[in-house]
């Protein structure tokens, strides 16, 4: 059996968070100006090209690109012929107050959702663990900024509201959020599973490139006739009109109950950020 | 073509602006979002003096990242603006002229621009780094505990920002996107 450190990761981790939220993916960027070429609209165009020129100056400063730097989301792909030695979530924190602290990221979390005193160090990250066949250990850092976390929802359908009804659902979540999230925005859909499986779901998919449909041509489908919906809206970049509402839309689904149709709508804005690493 | 103004900003020159119109924002303005709201309104329901004259002042709704060496201050666009709804309209009785932001404001907040005449600018969101080489100077006013919601007094040159409500109650979230779609 393989074995690394846990601490091992504190450095990945903490790299990570820096160039997530100062590079934006390839993918995002190449989209964004591919729907500024597609945009009709004077007042959207406008828009996508200070967004473009937002990401670029970034890149060249390694500045965030958003003053919202998130809270660190880490999706760890953990191979189960692979042991980790030492204390995992310890470790990953540990990555996290560095990378922030360090990196000029700004620290947004609060120990307590009521009490509300910030942790001062963007600790604690949301982990999120999968075990996999193998020995390795896939790491991927999303700083998600909270404007767009705020306009996610969940709905608990009936069987026979049916695939209507999840369109239906996915796109009166992105109707009611309308300017708040920062559009263009990337549209993450949970189906299925558990009320809870459905929310993780959601967020899983923006972990997907923005070009990659969904593998089953049924859901490939879906999607494209959600971004379709959705982008006939009219809400555009920042909700002052035009076609760009969102980049893409990703669903992932998983077996549920016969009594169940839980659907998640995760949302995030243009600037979609994950980063991964192979250990 | 861009509107020149020169922030604080009176009353009288918050009344002639239009929903949609483009600005460029040159001066004072002071930073303040979730947790600094609350105090601010708690301090107005106590009677007690306010830590900045809010009189003509324009409030950004932004929380920075830490500056770098060199820097003025960190990345820094606007956030979400409905959150600061339940105190906006008592610091808009107070002499507030301005507020800077992105999303939907609730009804009593263009009540209460309308009946004390104060605009609603929009700065583009997630552009926090363009937008921060337009801020020359921050310096923290009060509540340094609250780290990057601090109230700061930042110095502004030909800050971009754009009309989205004005103290009429017009507003370029329902005007624009009608525009588009009656376009296609």
């Amino acid at each position: 059996m393989r074995e690394i450190q846990a601490k091992e990761l504190t450095a990945v981790i903490r790299r990570l968070c820096i160039e997530a939220n100062c590079h934006l993916p390839g993918d995002v960027k190449e989209r964004i100006c591919a729907c500024r070429g597609e945009e009709p609209w004077d007042q959207a165009k406008e828009i996508l090209d200070r967004i473009i020129e937002n990401f670029e100056i970034a890149d060249r400063r390694d500045q965030p690109i958003c003053q919202d730097t998130g809270v660190a989301c880490v999706f760890l792909k953990i191979g189960q012929e692979l042991h980790i030695e030492g204390d995992l979530t310890e470790a990953v924190n540990e990555g996290v107050r560095q990378g922030y602290t360090e990196g000029y990221l700004r620290k947004s979390v609060v120990a307590d959702p009521l009490r509300r005193v910030n942790t001062g160090d963007n600790t604690p990250a949301m982990i999120y663990t999968e075990l996999v066949p193998g020995d390795k250990l896939e790491i991927t850092v999303a700083p998600k900024g909270f404007g767009s976390e705020n306009m996610s929802q969940i709905k608990m359908l009936r069987p026979s509201d049916g695939i209507e009804g999840v369109k239906d659902f996915v796109c009166k979540v992105v109707e009611e959020a309308g300017p708040n999230p920062c559009p263009p925005i990337v549209v993450g859909v949970g189906i299925g599973g558990t009320f809870d499986k459905a929310a993780y779901l959601a967020k899983k998919a923006l972990m997907r490139s923005v070009d990659e449909r969904h593998p089953d041509p049924f859901y490939a489908e879906l999607e494209e006739e959600l971004l379709r919906r959705i982008n006939a809206l009219g809400i555009g970049p920042q909700g002052f009109g035009g076609k760009t509402t969102a980049l893409a839309v990703n669903v992932e689904y998983f077996p549920t109950h016969i009594a169940g149709l839980p659907v998640a709508v995760n949302i995030n804005c243009h600037v979609t950020r994950h980063k991964t690493e192979v250990l | 073509m861009a509107i020149q103004l020169t922030a604080p900003l009176s009353t009288e020159e918050a009344r002639k602006l239009r929903s949609g119109d483009s600005v460029l924002l040159t001066g004072t303005i002071y930073t303040a979002r979730d947790a600094a709201h609350k105090r601010l309104c708690e301090l107005v329901a106590e009677g007690k003096e306010l830590p900045f004259d809010v009189k003509d002042a324009i409030i950004y709704f932004v929380g920075p990242t830490p500056a770098k060496e060199g820097q003025a201050i960190g990345s820094a666009g606007p956030t979400t603006s409905y959150r600061m709804d339940a105190y906006s309209p008592i610091l808009i009785k107070e002499g507030l002229t301005g507020m800077i932001g992105k999303g939907k404001r609730g009804p009593e907040v263009v009540a209460a621009m309308q009946e004390h005449g104060a605009v609603y600018f929009g700065a583009i969101g997630g552009c926090g780094a363009l937008l921060s080489n337009c801020i020359k100077k921050a310096e923290i006013v009060c509540y340094e505990d609250l780290g990057a919601e601090a109230v700061r007094r930042l110095e502004v040159e030909d800050f971009p920002v754009v009309v989205i409500i004005d103290s009429e109650g017009n507003n370029l979230y329902e005007s624009g996107r009608k525009a588009y779609l009656e376009s296609i």
